[in-house]
């Protein structure tokens, strides 16, 4: 099959800066106008059937791309199986949801607050769970993430099962106004976080904590025979990967101005996985074709809506089986490794 | 430098692995252990390298107690190996594997170059291939990258776990000749092994370990003429 991924490094590889800056901002400039495709004739297919197609576009979409960033600094990068990953969401939520409604502040006051709380989170959660190995981490953070919405389902500050009302939208912000139908506005606050993410993974992959994630990820123990600190290094990605859900957890809450405890199931920590491992985990561009596909497609044929589930998993499992490294894997030479593993 | 182990017992949940064995490695040496399979040569350098816990005993070195220090901590103490069956990471190439080497060195650029330049010198090959993905290395090139490596790291005493299994016999003559030679360099080195032959012909002194135990001590050229050793350890009886 087509090798996008090397045939799309090997063009960049030639480029010099300008013909790269030019091509970056080219990208930045489509994507930023991505609100307004469904009114063009050209582009318009893209309209959702249901749900209108700008809400589509920040929710599910930019938010899964935006979360399976997160997920993949964790799982794609540093190999670490977080199957809890929404409790990180959530409580970026709740941290919106409680303080937005009780306090003074504002939506961008209390997104580093949200930030800290869900990195702080992952450290607590992180300093004994990432000593353990590999499937003993995935059961600790499942139970992470059911722990996370069971406390907010019996919490009297978190509204119970009723979750929190009336969260506030954000003000405006260099004129952009923020209410609760002006979509477009969300979804250039999460494409500008998603640019920040990619931004700051890719400065990452080629210092230190890439090269440690790197090598934490293909063997640990050798890893740590090179001096490689592995909890501090491991804590490092797992916060990381929890400060991006907290951010995106703060925005889904004041855009949607309502949560509730069965917004944050085992169900969405499974779907943003599925995102990372469809797309090619540890190739950020594989996972954000990834998230897109796995997000915006059921929305798009609805007609199927009924038995969705079942025709989203047929899919699934037949991609999986012609492309089991995902859509667009990490670099080829990987594959050499899992050949010989085998 | 001096690398004192001291009545090391090692366990495997309930299994002892090792049960209260001394070795000293001094200064310049060229130490090697010898034993069959599942004697627990592996478990003891891991146990230096801090990959497993000490149960009870010490490891010494330097004069410092080592037994509760982090296994990534001891590569700034000197300590560096090159683990068994080659341990490489399969997916970077061989120059970063060899960066990786360096990894905890914080001033790491300067001294880069140089150390990478000692390396090629041991190991040409190495140098022909240095963008080539490490899995898809040849077993002897990954044995020298994986020597190479543990050398990027300048360390004081240098750990090898069987540099010559699945070999062929002209190239476990070479690794055991560059493994002489870094040696010569000034790195001790405490060899696990089971081509005794070669291990013996090379190195300067000599345990042997059974099930946990050691059973012998000596100088290797000593246990080389040993028939008892000769019998169990280098497939020759006495009188052969
Ligand atoms: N992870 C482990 N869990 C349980 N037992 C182990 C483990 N690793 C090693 N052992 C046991 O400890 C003993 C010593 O193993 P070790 O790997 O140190 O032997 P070795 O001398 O290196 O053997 P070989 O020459 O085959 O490499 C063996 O009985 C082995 O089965
Ligand atoms: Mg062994």
């Amino acid at each position: 099959m087509l090798n996008i991924r090397d045939k799309g490094a090997a063009i960049w590889e030639k480029w010099n800066r300008p013909q790269r800056v030019t091509f970056a901002l080219v990208l930045i400039f489509f994507v930023a106008l991505l609100p307004y495709a469904g009114e063009f004739p050209l582009t318009s297919f893209l309209n959702t059937p249901i749900t209108s197609y700008q809400a589509t576009l920040v929710y599910p979409v930019a938010m899964f791309v935006l979360m399976a960033l997160g997920l993949n600094i964790v799982v794609g990068k540093s190999g670490l199986l977080d199957l809890g990953y929404v409790a990180f969401f959530a409580i970026g939520a709740y941290t919106m949801g409680i303080l937005g409604t009780t306090t003074g502040l504002n939506t961008w006051e209390i997104l580093p607050i949200g930030i800290g709380l869900a990195m702080l989170s992952g450290l607590i959660l992180g300093l004994p769970a990432l000593r353990l190995r590999g499937d003993y981490l995935a059961i600790v953070t499942l139970g992470f993430g059911e722990i996370v919405r069971i406390i907010a389902l019996n919490l009297k500050q978190t509204g119970g099962p009723n979750g929190v009302v009336g969260i506030p939208n954000p003000p405006a912000i260099f004129g952009q106004k923020f209410s609760l139908d002006d979509h477009a506005a969300y979804f250039w606050v999460i494409f500008l976080m998603i640019m920040l993410v990619i931004w700051m993974v890719r400065r990452f992959t080629v210092r230190r904590p890439g090269r440690a994630w790197e090598a934490i990820r293909q063997d640990e123990d050798v890893a740590a025979l090179m001096g490689v600190n592995l909890l501090v290094y491991k804590l490092w990605s797992f916060s990381i990967g929890a400060a991006i859900g907290g951010a995106a957890g703060v925005i889904y809450a004041s855009k949607v101005m309502f949560i509730a405890p069965d917004m944050f199931t085992f169900n969405v920590s499974v779907l943003i996985l599925a995102c990372v491992v469809f797309g090619g985990m540890g190739n950020m561009w594989g996972v954000i074709l990834g998230a897109s596909i796995l997000a915006y497609l059921p929305e798009r044929i609805r007609f199927i809506s009924n038995s969705r589930q079942l025709v989203f998993g047929m899919v699934l499992l037949v991609i999986m089986n012609v492309r089991p490294d995902g859509l667009l894997p990490r670099k080829k030479r990987e594959k050499i490794k899992q050949k010989e593993a085998k | 430098m001096r690398l004192e182990i001291k009545d090391l017992h090692v366990h495997y949940g309930k299994i002892e692995a090792i049960k209260g064995i001394s070795v000293v490695v001094n200064e310049g040496e060229i130490v090697t252990l010898i034993g069959a399979n599942g004697a627990g040569k592996t478990t003891t350098l891991k146990t230096i390298s801090g990959l497993r816990k000490v149960s009870s005993g010490a490891i010494i070195f330097d004069g410092q107690d080592i037994s509760n220090v982090a296994a990534h901590e001891r590569v700034d103490l000197g300590i560096s190996q090159a683990p068994e069956g080659r341990g490489i990471f399969p997916g970077m190439t061989v120059l970063e594997n060899l960066e990786m080497g360096k990894f905890h060195r914080k001033n790491r650029k300067a001294e880069m170059d140089e150390d990478l330049d000692k390396v090629y010198t041991l190991f040409p090959r190495l140098k022909e291939r240095v963008s080539q993905a490490g899995g898809t290395l040849s077993g002897g090139e990954q044995q020298m990258l994986a020597i190479g490596r543990a050398l990027m790291s300048r360390p004081k005493v240098l750990l090898l776990d069987e540099p010559s299994m699945g070999l062929a016999p002209q190239m476990i003559a070479n690794i055991f000749r560059i493994i002489t030679e870094i040696n010569k360099q000034g790195v001790t080195i405490l060899l696990v092994e089971q081509n005794a032959q070669q291990a013996l012909q090379r190195a300067h002194r000599a345990y042997i370990l059974e099930t946990g135990n050691v059973v012998k001590e000596a100088k290797a050229s000593d246990l080389l003429n040993d028939p008892a050793v000769r019998e169990a350890y280098l497939g020759t009886g006495a009188h052969s």
